[in-house]
């Protein structure tokens, strides 16, 4: 016998959707603020003459992109409470897609600093400027702007990711999606669905990212 | 007393010794020409005089001051010695008015109406009054350099070095940067310059400094010397340019 599609089982299910979705955005969008601000330090560190710190940060990103986020997010939230460090599900799952994209996003960034050409460093240097000046006014803005599309992708990738956060319960999109199959039984029907969900908050979040580069980079005039 | 004193500078990059001991005082109001062959030497010397090359070995001193390799010594002697690169070097993100206010804003606190007020001055001086909100892009070569002079000239700085502000320009931009040169020479700016113009040399500055191998092999009066060189290695510089 044929299978007989019922996508009407998932509407009384909605809400666990939207609450996914919702979720998902939480932990998206303070896991790229916060993890683009960790690869700016990052990528400032490992720029740096510092040799000790730049290093660290070399195993950090090192270690990061060469372990799968699954493993890092087990980690976390199941490692981590023998060192006494108790993290709910929620704040785990943000931690994980934190150190995540610091990784990713040093590495990134810092590619976007070497692109700098040295001449204009040493223009700020002749005009006294100290180097947090330089790199806060000179090197920071044309720099993520050289790797703005680079580092969309990136938070893309990490929005996409965070859907392994059901793992650990974390009530995001497909948590949803695992619950309501369970109950339904309506796998292709329910994936299917998120699916197209997933795609539309990728779609979303490129455009969003896009403007949000257009502000940053566009030409203003600050006087 | 001299602005700036250099004594003994050594400076190698790796096994290549490049500066073998210079000896140079920079004197209030002086326009020093800084000449000789590509690699002799010339470049380094003003970039060690800026902190952007460290020395091996000398003494390097501002207003009396001995400069060391601390950060805020580099600082301070910034403040003092600004300097123009051939590659103009603006910052392609701000304005030209943007470019000139930076650095008196975020290095000498300067509120935005202060440092707006001495870059439009300092623009207007280098006859770049209505390209004030042009980005670097914008903007011819020639227009570019004289922005990076007002940029370095908005310090207040108490020498200029420029390091052949005209060789990256089409023929017909040079004339635009020597003008504003020298009027500078002709305000009494200090300055250093490496130029290939030996011209202009001759006619705007009072001291000329030939580097060969990494020493100064011959200096003087830039009339004199250009009439009368000393050494043969000056001799055939001068007329191998002729
Ligand atoms: N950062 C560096 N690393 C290694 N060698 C360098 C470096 N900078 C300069 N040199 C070398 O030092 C020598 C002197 O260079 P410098 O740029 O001071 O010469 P210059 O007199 O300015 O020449 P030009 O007229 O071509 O500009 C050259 O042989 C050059 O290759
Ligand atoms: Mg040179």
């Amino acid at each position: 016998m044929a299978y007989k599609f019922d996508f009407g089982a998932i509407v009384p299910h909605w809400e666990l959707l939207v609450d996914g979705m919702i979720l998902t955005t939480e932990l998206t969008v303070i896991g790229a603020v916060v993890g683009v601000g960790l690869g700016i330090m990052g990528a400032w560190a490992r720029a740096s003459r510092a040799p000790v710190i730049s290093q660290i940060v070399g195993v950090y990103v090192e270690l990061i992109r060469n372990t799968p986020f699954l493993v890092q997010l087990f980690f976390i939230f199941f490692g981590l409470p023998a060192l006494g460090v108790k993290l709910s599900e929620f704040q785990a799952a943000v931690l994980a897609m934190i150190v995540n994209l610091g990784a990713y996003s040093t590495e990134i960034i810092r590619a976007g600093i070497l692109a700098i050409p040295q001449g204009q460093i040493e223009a700020a240097q002749s005009l006294a400027m100290n180097r947090v000046q330089i790199f806060r006014y000179v090197v920071l803005l044309p720099a993520l702007k050289k790797i703005w599309p680079a580092l969309s992708s990136q938070i893309v990738i990490v929005m996409l990711g965070s859907s392994v956060c059901s793992q650990i319960a974390a009530e995001e999109l497909t948590f949803g999606a695992n619950y309501i199959q369970a109950i339904n039984f309506r796998a292709f029907e329910v994936y299917f669905v998120v699916t197209g969900l997933y795609l539309a908050m990728s779609i979303l979040l490129r455009m969003g990212l896009k403007v949000l580069g257009n502000f940053l980079f566009e030409r203003r005039r600050h006087v | 007393m001299s602005l700036v004193e250099l004594h003994a500078i050594h400076k190698s990059f790796g096994a290549l010794e490049v500066l073998k001991g210079i000896d140079l005082s920079i004197d209030e109001g002086q326009v020093i020409a800084l000449i000789g062959k590509s690699g002799s030497g010339k470049s380094t010397l003003l970039r060690t005089i800026n902190g952007l090359e460290a020395i091996d070995d000398g003494v390097i001193m501002v207003g009396g001051k001995k400069i060391s390799e601390r950060d805020t010594d580099l600082l301070a002697l910034r403040l003092q010695v600004g300097m123009v690169f051939q590659q103009f070097n603006l910052f392609p993100h701000y304005t030209a008015l943007e470019n000139v206010m930076l650095s008196p804003q975020v290095v000498k606190k300067q509120s935005k109406p202060e440092a707006r007020e001495i870059a439009e001055e300092m623009l207007t001086k280098v006859g770049l009054a209505d390209k004030m909100m042009h980005y670097p892009d914008q903007l011819s070569g020639g227009q570019q350099q004289r922005v990076a002079i007002a940029r370095a000239l908005a310090m207040k700085p108490k020498v200029l070095l420029c390091d052949e502000v005209t060789s990256a320009l089409d023929p017909e931009l040079v004339n635009e940067v020597l003008a504003v040169v020298r009027q500078l020479a002709e305000e009494g700016m200090t300055l250093v310059m490496v130029t290939h113009e030996m011209r202009f040399a001759r006619e705007v500055c009072d001291k000329l400094v030939f580097m060969h191998q990494g020493r100064i092999h011959e200096t003087g009066d830039p009339e004199e010397v250009f009439a009368n060189p000393k050494t043969p290695e000056l001799s055939s510089f001068v007329g191998g340019l002729a």
